[in-house]
């Protein structure tokens, strides 16, 4: 079997390399109309030729090849080093062909590194819309590479790439050893000496950018800065003398080789559908209006059009358990099956229609190209507490699932900005929360009631909860900000894309899997949990479970035998390992106002916060206080008496106390397992674990006491 | 009439040439980022309390902090 060849797809950030991806592999990563969508390398295989396959590498976008930000720094690990495991054997650098002149700086970077390269003109449908017409044949020969011109939305000019992939694969073609500007022969020998072979503008690259290369060693470091200062080498001069050069080449080219019709008169600049969006959204005041408007409508949209769908699912999962219950033996295993298992699940199936609904308006934010408008107008707001204009998407996504949220902060250049905003973004209400909130919601606020007859209350209150996980987040960001207390220089030069139509049949598909992969990943998590949470409810230390049943009968002899049974099945569950470990917990969470009941479920949500309504449900089955019709999760707990007053046991009180505590609550294993990644460091995901875990206790401690 | 002025100053609808950078790192990326001395610029919006600022060059649109944009050095231009 012969080795796959290696290609990376270079390019500007939102040029179309993920698009041009989804094409050739025919896989799924993450497109969306901004730059910094990617944030990790992914390869795939494209099949070039019947019978021959070649490797596809996705990274994230790049300006130029020195790096100002993590996701940046990864790709010039990879182009700098040919030792590295994904060192391409060529590469396509895509380029906007709308805004050629900048693309082509980058082109002309890798090229000089010796990487074989293949120019891939992308958006060409939209550099046709902007007027421009471009001569490629023409500049294929002036820049001496392959040219195809593509469309990697649509999957246009893909057989023209393929040839164009195939002609440079062959004869290796790379760049003349000629510096863009020279410097010392001495200094470049040195360099070759120490390190060993290699163009002479990788060598260059080297010197200038060995403290983020991690293929060298502190030593070796230290050997870089030696040469530096002895030959009194300015690296940041020398950028930036280059880039002016190759720009001033560069424009001769584009000059040469495209024309703009739109432009030819000197006519007045065409009014775009961009111009227009924006003179809204960028409004100094309509651009906020508008921006809360949408939120709102959005969160007003997840609880009323919802519920239509998710009464018919929750009917469903009733009337199923109910005639599994009257199929089934009627036994302990049956139990795990219908109260646990089908519950706990039918818990999460709820929620799909609502967490559909989100996904979808985070999507249209990031397919239209508005989330980029968003980081613009936040900015100013977000660094007074400590943020940055681009920690709107890591907290815009952070409300779908904080994982990949924090990934994405790894376009922020500045180590305290990412560094907070990674702190912070856990405490956006993610999606996981959402039942939570909603079946709580349900519960204490009054389904009928709209304000001024126009706004659904319950949907208002799930608004507020989201709203207040934002405010916590900003204002924890601003304490952790006097806290660090680091000068660090932090910036906001951003590009603004134009806007573009949302696709709407690419939407549904990447909602589709984003729901299966929540439901698939919460549904592992429940039935794992669920199974070990009927085991600790089953069970109970010593004989004491057994004895259960001898002593309520005689304590209570006059009780009718259904009573009887609600109460055997009741103080089982109080003595069973895990009433005992809710019990355990009691007097830490009393003043918060929960029982040793919600004691198991915050035991359990540990690990997960998914698990709280699978928990809940689980609980009340086995405690038996309801009889089973019509025993959706909702309705149990309604029915949960609160034993020192008699009085419903869910009131505002316990319930707005519940709500605050998942919402700032740290109960989930796999964002601290993220922050520890992102972060490198144990300390960060221990603080982001102690600091909202306190938060949550006593924001609840406040509310509990304050509504009792 | 041609008045020297960092872009900072530019008012919504005004546009300039870029002349040249007062701060060493900013102007790589700023480079990098396709402004060009030479190269004509153009305001178009301001956010919310006037910080960042949007400006249209060579077709495209760039953002930056006002503290960014007074590091640019800009030749006013007429009309
Ligand atoms: N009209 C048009 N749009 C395109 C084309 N190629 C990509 N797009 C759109 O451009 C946007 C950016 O595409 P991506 O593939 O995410 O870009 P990227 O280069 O991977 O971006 P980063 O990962 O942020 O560096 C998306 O909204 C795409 O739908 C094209 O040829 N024509
Ligand atoms: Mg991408």
């Amino acid at each position: 079997m012969s080795q796959r060849p290696k290609i990376a797809l270079i390019g500007n950030p939102n040029a179309g390399k993920s698009s041009l991806f989804n094409s050739l592999t025919g896989l799924r990563q993450k497109t969306g109309n901004f730059p910094g969508v990617t944030m990790d390398k992914l390869s795939g295989i494209w099949e070039i030729e019947p019978g021959q396959e070649v490797e596809i590498l996705d990274l994230p976008g790049i300006y130029s090849i020195y790096p100002k930000s993590l996701d940046e720094e990864l790709v010039i690990n990879i182009l700098g080093n040919p030792a590295n495991e994904d060192y391409p054997d060529m590469a396509i650098v895509v380029a906007d062909a709308s805004n050629l002149k900048r693309n082509l700086l980058l082109f002309s970077q890798v090229r000089d590194l010796g990487i074989p390269t293949v120019l891939a003109l992308n958006m060409i449908d939209v550099a046709e819309t902007e007027g421009y017409v471009i001569n490629s044949i023409k500049l294929a020969r002036e820049l001496n590479v392959e040219v195809a011109e593509i469309n990697a939305k649509k999957g246009i000019g893909i057989n023209g790439l393929r040839l164009a992939v195939g002609k440079t694969l062959a004869n290796r073609y790379a760049s003349n050893d000629a510096l863009p500007l020279p410097v010392d022969e001495q200094m470049l020998a040195g360099i070759q000496l120490k390190f060993g072979e290699a163009d002479p503008y990788r060598s260059l690259l080297w010197l200038m950018e060995h403290d983020r290369l991690k293929m060298f060693s502190p030593e070796q470091r230290k050997a870089f800065d030696v040469i530096q200062h002895e030959f009194q080498f300015k690296s940041e001069e020398y950028k930036t003398s280059e880039t002016v050069k190759r720009y001033e080449a560069l424009s001769e080219v584009v000059e040469r080789c495209v024309i703009n019709l739109n432009r030819q008169w000197d006519a007045p600049p065409v009014k775009t559908w961009t111009d227009r969006l924006d003179s809204v959204f960028l409004h100094s005041v309509g651009g906020y209006l508008f921006f809360f408007l949408l939120l709102f409508v959005m969160f007003q949209a997840v609880f009323t059009w919802a519920a239509y769908p998710m009464d018919a699912i929750d009917a469903g999962v009733a009337y199923l358990n109910d005639w599994l219950k009257t199929v089934l033996p009627a036994s302990a295993l049956t139990g795990l099956l219908t109260d646990g298992l089908v519950a706990g699940i039918g818990g999460v199936l709820i929620f799909i229609p609502q967490i559909a609904f989100l996904f979808f308006f985070i999507a249209m934010l990031e397919e239209t190209g508005y989330m980029s408008r968003v980081m613009f107008i936040m900015d100013k707001l977000m660094r007074r507490f400590g943020l940055n204009g681009k920690s709107v998407v890591p907290l815009i996504s952070g409300v779908a699932c904080a994982v990949p949220a924090i990934m994405s902060t790894r376009s922020i250049g500045s180590w305290k900005d990412r560094l907070i905003t990674i702190m912070v973004t856990p405490l956006m209400s993610c999606s996981a929360r959402l039942p939570i909130y909603t079946v709580l919601i349900s519960l204490v606020v009054p389904e009928k009631s709209t304000l001024f007859g126009l706004f659904n209350l319950q949907g208002l209150a799930l608004f507020g909860m989201y709203l207040l996980g934002f405010v916590m987040a900003i204002v924890s960001a601003w304490v952790m900000k006097q806290i660090l207390q680091v000068k660090e220089r932090s910036y906001f030069i951003m590009e603004l894309p134009t806007y573009k139509a949302p696709r709407f049949k690419h939407m549904a598909i990447s909602i589709l899997n984003s729901v299966k992969a929540f439901v698939f990943e919460a549904g592992k998590i429940i039935v794992a949990i669920s199974i070990v949470l009927w085991v600790l409810a089953s069970y109970g230390p010593g004989d004491s479970m057994s004895q259960v049943d001898a002593q309520v009968r005689q304590a209570n002899p006059t009780l009718s035998s259904a009573e009887l049974s609600n109460r055997i099945a009741s103080e089982k569950l109080e003595n069973s390992y895990a009433g005992h470990f809710g019990h355990f917990i009691e007097p830490v969470i009393k003043p918060l106002g929960y029982d040793w009941k919600i004691g198991i479920a915050l035991i359990t949500s540990f690990a997960a916060r998914e698990v709280f309504v699978g928990t809940m449900s689980t609980i009340y089955s086995l405690g038996g206080e309801v009889d089973d019709e019509n025993a959706t999760i909702k309705n149990r707990m309604r029915a949960e008496i609160n034993p020192e007053t008699g009085k419903p046991l869910y009131d505002a009180a316990l319930g707005f106390s519940l709500l605050i505590f998942y919402a700032f609550a740290m109960q989930c294993m796999s964002t601290l397992a993220t922050t520890y990644r992102e972060t490198k460091s144990w300390k960060y995901p221990a603080i982001q674990f102690f600091y909202m875990t306190a938060l949550a206790y006593l924001t609840a401690f406040i509310t509990y006491q304050m509504l009792a | 009439m041609n008045t020297r002025k960092t872009l900072a100053e530019l008012k919504i609808g005004e546009r300039a040439e870029i002349i040249g950078f007062t701060d060493a790192l900013l102007s790589l990326k700023l480079l990098e980022m396709g402004c060009l001395p030479g190269s004509e610029i153009e305001m178009t919006h301001l956010a919310p309390f006037g910080d960042p600022l949007a400006i249209k060059v060579s077709g495209y649109t760039l953002t930056m902090r006002k503290d960014e944009a007074a590091t640019i050095q800009i030749n006013l231009l007429n009309n």
